[in-house]
C-alpha cells in the first residue's frame, strides 16, 4: 500500500443517462486526515462520496479504500459480486443527509444491525460495542427509543454510532447537517470533530464552511462534476485562486463575515 | 303484503337448513383454501417481480396482467371449459374453481407484495448497504419488516372480496351457498327470498371482517 493515502481516487467519472455528474474527478486522503467537499448543488459532490463505498457504480476510474482496490471502465465490465460490494462497504462508514436510521429498531438496535447481522457477531458483544458507541455520541440514555421519539440532531448522532460499529477505516459524511434545524447543528459537529480528533480519515460533504475550516485539514471546490481547487482551509476557503471557487464563497463571506467556528 | 302485492315468505328456506349450510362451508373453504394458495403464489410471484432480470419478471407480468385484467367469470369458464380442450386433459370444477381463484387472488397479492416493498424509502437501501448488508440481508432485516406492515390491510381487503369472488364457481357447479341457492330456487320457485337469503348470510359473514380489518388498519397506524 502507498504510504499514508487512505483514499485514492483517480480519473473517477459517473453519469445518470444522459447526464454526466463527474467528469474526471481524482483525490487523494492522507490516513487520518479529513477532507471536505464544498461545491454548489448538483456539482456531483454527493455522487462521488456515493461512489466511494459503490452505492454508485462508477462508469470509470479508479478506487483504493485502505486496501482494497477497484478499478472500472470498459472491458472491465464484469459485474461485481453481491458479496465483494459488501465487503468493500462495510470497511466505509457512511453518514446520510436524512439519517436513515431503520424506523423498526430502537437507537440500541440500529447500531447493533451491522455487528450481528453483517459480522454475526455475538448479540452480548456487538450490544457491548453498540452501548459503548451511543455513549460516545452522548445518546446512553437513548438506548431503547426508537428513531421516531428521537430529535433530529440525536438521530443522526446514532447513525454516526451505527457506521462506526463497523469498525470503519474511512468515514464518509454526505451533509449530515443540512436536515436539522438549526439549534441541532451543533450537537453533531461535535461529535464529528471529536473524531476528527481521535484521527478517523474523514470525507465530509458539507454546507457549514465555518466548519470545514475548523475542522478540515484539507478543502476541495467541486463545480460542474470536477474537483476545481483544492488546498488547505486558510488558503482555499480565504484566499481562493480560481474564480469560481471566489464566486461561491462570497455568499458565505457577506453572509458569515467572519470564520468563528461552528456555534 | 307489500305494494306490489308480492307474498313475502321466508319460512320455507329452513327446510333447507343442511343445503344452505353445506353450501356456506364450502364457500368458506374456498376462500380460506385460495387465500392460503394465493398468498404462496403472490409471495413467490411478487417477490421474483423485484428482480432485475427481465428474463424472470417477463413472464411475471404478463400473469399478473392478465389475470388482473380479464373478468374473473370469464377466466373460471375458461379454465374450466377452454384449457381442458387447450391440454387434451379433463379438469374437474372444483379443480379449476381452486387454480382459477389462487392465481387470480395471487395477482393482486403479487402486486401488494411488490408495491409493499417498493413504497419503502431508497434511504433505507442506501443505509443498510453502507453498513454493508448484502441484497438477501438487507431486504430480509430492512426492508420486509417494515414492508409487511404496509401491506397488511391491503392484504386484508383482498381477502375479503376473495369471499364474494369464490359465488362465481357456482357456475361451473360447484356446490357453494350460491349455487344451493340457485337449487332451492329450482325447488320452489321462490328466488327472491332466496337470493336475499344468500346475500344476508354474505353479509353477516363479511361485515364483521371488514370491521376487524378496520380495526387492525387504526391499530398499525397508531403504530407508526
Amino acid at each position: 500500500m502507498p504510504a499514508g493515502a487512505m483514499i485514492e481516487i483517480v480519473d473517477l467519472w459517473k453519469a445518470f443517462g444522459s447526464l454526466q455528474v463527474l467528469k474526471g474527478v481524482s483525490l487523494r486522503v492522507e490516513r487520518g486526515s479529513v477532507i471536505a467537499i464544498i461545491g454548489p448543488s448538483g456539482s456531483g459532490k454527493s455522487t462521488l462520496l456515493r461512489c466511494i463505498n459503490l452505492l454508485e457504480d462508477p462508469d470509470r476510474g479508479h478506487i483504493r479504500v485502505g486496501d482494497r482496490e477497484m478499478r472500472f471502465g470498459e472491458g472491465i465490465r464484469a459485474k461485481r459480486g453481491d458479496r465483494e460490494l459488501a465487503a468493500f462497504r462495510a470497511a466505509t462508514g457512511m453518514v446520510f443527509q436524512h439519517f436513515n436510521l431503520f424506523p423498526h429498531m430502537t437507537a440500541l438496535g440500529n447500531v447493533m444491525a451491522g455487528p450481528t447481522i453483517v459480522r454475526r457477531m455475538a448479540r452480548r458483544e456487538a450490544e457491548d460495542i453498540a452501548r459503548a458507541l451511543l455513549a460516545k455520541v452522548g445518546l446512553a440514555d437513548k438506548a431503547g427509543a426508537y428513531p421516531s421519539h428521537l430529535s433530529g440532531g440525536q438521530r443522526q448522532r446514532v447513525a454516526i454510532a451505527r457506521a462506526l460499529a463497523m469498525n470503519p477505516t474511512v468515514m464518509l459524511l454526505d451533509e449530515v447537517t443540512s436536515a436539522l434545524d438549526p439549534e441541532l447543528v451543533g450537537e453533531v459537529l461535535g461529535v464529528i470533530e471529536q473524531l476528527a480528533k481521535e484521527g478517523m480519515t474523514m470525507v465530509i460533504v458539507t454546507h457549514e464552511v465555518a466548519f470545514a475550516h475548523e475542522v478540515a485539514d484539507l478543502v476541495a471546490f467541486m463545480s460542474d462534476g470536477v474537483i476545481v481547487e483544492s488546498g488547505p482551509p486558510s488558503q482555499l476557503l480565504e484566499q481562493p485562486e480560481n474564480p469560481r471557487t471566489r464566486g461561491f464563497l462570497a455568499r458565505f463571506h457577506r453572509f458569515m463575515g467572519s470564520f468563528s467556528g461552528p456555534t | 303484503m307489500t305494494g306490489t302485492g308480492y307474498a313475502w315468505e321466508f319460512s320455507f328456506l329452513w327446510a333447507y337448513r343442511g343445503l344452505i349450510l353445506s353450501g356456506l362451508a364450502v364457500t368458506i373453504a374456498y376462500t380460506i383454501g385460495t387465500i392460503l394458495l394465493g398468498l404462496i403464489v403472490g409471495l413467490v410471484t411478487g417477490l421474483l417481480r423485484l428482480s432485475r432480470n427481465p428474463m424472470i419478471t417477463a413472464p411475471l407480468v404478463v400473469y399478473v396482467e392478465i389475470f388482473r385484467c380479464t373478468p374473473l367469470l370469464v377466466q373460471i369458464v375458461w379454465f374450466y371449459y377452454a384449457l381442458p380442450v387447450v391440454l387434451g386433459i379433463d379438469i374437474p370444477a372444483h379443480v379449476a374453481a381452486t387454480l382459477v381463484l389462487s392465481l387470480y387472488t395471487g395477482a393482486f397479492y403479487a402486486e401488494i407484495i411488490r408495491g409493499g416493498v417498493n413504497s419503502i424509502e431508497r434511504g433505507q437501501w442506501d443505509a443498510a448497504r453502507a453498513i454493508g448488508m448484502r441484497r438477501r440481508q438487507v431486504m430480509r432485516h430492512v426492508i420486509l419488516p417494515q414492508a409487511v406492515k404496509r401491506m397488511i390491510p391491503p392484504f386484508m381487503n383482498q381477502s375479503i372480496i376473495q369471499l364474494k369472488n369464490t359465488s362465481l364457481v357456482s357456475t361451473i357447479a360447484v356446490a357453494d351457498l350460491l349455487y344451493q341457492g340457485t337449487i332451492i330456487t329450482a325447488a320452489t320457485y321462490r328466488p327472491l327470498e332466496v337470493y336475499t337469503m344468500v346475500a344476508v348470510i354474505y353479509f353477516l359473514v363479511l361485515f364483521p371482517l371488514t370491521l376487524a380489518a378496520q380495526q387492525v388498519e387504526r391499530r398499525l397506524a397508531r403504530a407508526d
